[in-house]
């Protein structure tokens, strides 16, 4: 196979990463844009919706596709209402004070990844997608008679693939009208705005920021359900994917919705097309640095207004 | 008797217990001693920059890991001595945490932690990306006859604990020297109040990578010296769990404390050892403790001490 059909291997590869990584980065945006806080325990959120979405198709009798969409309704909102309590019980007492919360969060990840542990086990345990057709992908090539389709070996992807990628976007294009055309969204953006001014105008803040805590949270189960079909379930999945959401919140600038995915489309295709050619290793070493020298030198981001 | 006197006589007093103790504990807990006394030094390197100067670090492993491995390597690779390779321990956490340091000043808040974190996250990485030299997660094993200095064999329980309290009692007078001295009253300054330090006219920056400097070197030297007394170096020690590992520690003994590290990293120690025995998500301690830290006890144990009598602990 020449190089061509790599390349496009790898780009849709990186579309399906692209796909998962802009909903939990826009998850993790949102916090920190209307609350103000670090999630670190973000990544924590996609594990348990994967392995929920696992524990829900796997008591699901009958075809796995209607498990697995018993899995998609009911693991995002569980997950919530768990991100939901916790904000409650930790977060809110603590005041949301940035330092305090990203040491209380830490907790909160080691808390969650080990009772996954102590629970679930530490075994990778699959989900059947609901469809699974393969599809192959024709090139265009020079023949005699001009222009023909042909289909090079091993080049194809998966119908599931491509519906991850679809779903996302719907999500997407579903968050961005909830942020601008409802009233929900409004109360949202007047709480990022100017908390006080908000406060005065008789929003419910604290109910505003367990919302918004709990909707970030089941932003990211779902991508960890989505996921779950292509890449197994276990206790310690969160951790590449916060890694990755966070450098994807910090290049987007954080708070802000467009350069999220401008910036999830970005890292996830470079990481499908650098790890065709380069060690995941090295691609990590790479990207990490890279996020450190543009916090130091670009602190606010290509799209955010203000620093961190 | 003087607050200065009082300090030094209680500090010092403490060094002379764990002295005696090493002829009373068992074998078990003796051992387990000396580990805690060399953590302790990476905790007290912790709590200079966190502690007194109120830059918190999600990466200090990162610091830990390059005396870890500057000992080991030149140990390993280029056949030195342990004497020259603990230098060369301690001169690799210098060069680390003045690159990084003069890199860290031009963040504040929260970009100070998440860069700290991509840094060490970076660093663990190389380790094992390099893992033809470091060996990885596996790690390197030194050899029992090469870790001796000046004749002494390190590896030989009792002059370990005396290598560990030797070590403990540098970095204590180390950390006392420093927050009786002028130096470290300006670290809590811009601890305090960043801004009134700057318009009293000190020079904030050239303080802040200082205190970096300080705090990195005495990790380093933690590192190198419990690779040197324990004969083994893993990834494990650069990964983010050993950056987590000095917070809870000084959280829990009390942050801006002398004590707080040694105290914190004792009860600490313990907690995970007995829990380890119980289950082996002995992590989940660590995770609960620092929740309820931040809810309940912010002020960790010596600093509750502190605020409710004892107003002269340093």
């Amino acid at each position: 196979m020449e190089l061509g059909p790599y390349i496009i291997l790898g780009l849709l590869e990186g579309l399906v990463t692209a796909a998962v990584l802009s909903l939990m980065a826009v998850g993790l945006s949102l916090v920190f844009g209307v609350m103000r806080v670090v999630n670190v325990a973000h990544g924590e959120f996609f594990m348990v919706g994967a392995v929920l979405a696992w524990w829900i198709a796997g008591s699901i009798e009958g075809n796995p596709a209607l498990g697995f969409v018993a899995a998609m309704l009911l693991a995002p909102p569980l997950t919530a209402g768990l991100a939901v309590i916790a904000d409650q019980l930790i977060l809110k007492r603590i005041g949301y004070d940035p330092e305090r919360t990203i040491v209380a969060t830490i907790g909160l990840l080691y808390v969650i990844q080990q009772l996954t542990l102590m629970t679930f086990g530490p075994d990778a345990r699959p989900v059947e997608a609901p469809f699974n057709n393969r599809l192959s992908i024709p090139l265009l090539e020079w023949t005699n008679d001009g222009l023909a389709l042909y289909w090079p070996w091993g080049l194809g992807t998966t119908s599931y693939k491509i519906a991850v990628i679809l779903a996302a976007l719907t999500l997407l294009v579903a968050i961005w009208l909830l942020m601008t055309r409802t009233r929900y969204g409004l109360i949202m953006r007047a709480t990022q705005l100017d908390r006080e001014t908000a406060l005065a105008f008789a929003i419910p803040v604290n109910r505003v920021y367990a919302s918004v805590f709990g909707l970030g949270a089941g932003l990211a189960a779902l991508g960890g359900v989505l996921i779950v079909p292509i890449q197994q379930a276990h206790y310690l999945m969160g951790h590449d994917p916060l890694l990755l959401s966070f450098i994807v919140v910090i290049i987007g600038g954080l708070g802000s919705l467009p350069g999220t995915i401008v910036a999830a489309l970005l890292i996830g295709l470079s990481d499908g097309i650098i790890s065709i050619f380069f060690s995941p290793t090295l691609a990590k070493i790479i990207a990490t640095l890279a996020v450190a020298f543009f916090l130091v030198f670009r602190p606010q981001g290509f799209f955010g207004k203000r620093a961190l | 008797m003087s607050e200065l006197k009082k300090s030094w006589l209680l500090h010092l007093g403490i060094v002379a217990l764990l002295f005696v103790l090493q002829f009373v504990l068992p074998s078990y807990h003796h051992a387990s001693m000396a580990r805690i006394m060399v953590l302790t030094c990476y905790a007290m390197g912790y709590n200079i920059l966190f502690g007194y100067t109120g830059l918190l670090s999600l990466g200090h492993a990162l610091f830990f890991a390059a005396g870890m491995y500057g000992l080991s390597l030149s140990m390993q690779h280029l056949e030195w001595l342990a004497g020259p390779a603990l230098i060369i321990g301690l001169l690799s956490g210098v060069v680390v945490s003045l690159t990084i340091g003069l890199l860290l000043l031009r963040t504040t808040g929260v970009a100070f932690m998440i860069v700290t974190l991509m840094f060490s996250q970076a660093g663990y990485l190389t380790v094992l990306y390099f893992g033809e030299f470091t060996r990885g997660d596996e790690g390197l094993v030194i050899q029992q006859e090469l870790r001796s200095i000046a004749g002494i064999d390190l590896s030989d329980p009792t002059s370990r604990y005396f290598a560990a309290l030797l070590l403990m009692t540098i970095c204590i007078i180390v950390s006392l020297r420093v927050v009786q001295a002028g130096f470290g009253r300006v670290l809590v300054a811009i601890r305090e109040n960043n801004e009134r330090t700057r318009m009293l006219g000190y020079d904030i920056q050239r303080h802040k990578l200082s205190a970096i400097v300080l705090s990195g070197t005495m990790s380093a030297a933690a590192g190198a010296c419990y690779c040197l007394l324990f004969g083994y170096a893993g990834a494990t020690f650069a990964s983010v769990q050993y950056s987590i590992f000095p917070l809870l520690w000084v959280l829990l003994g009390g942050a801006g404390t002398v004590l707080g590290p040694f105290v914190g990293t004792l009860f600490m120690f313990y907690l995970i050892d007995l829990s380890s025995g119980l289950t082996t998500a002995y992590m989940l301690i660590a995770g609960f403790s620092l929740v309820m830290l931040t809810l309940f006890a912010p002020q960790g144990l010596v600093g509750e001490i502190r605020r409710r009598g004892l107003r002269w602990l340093p």
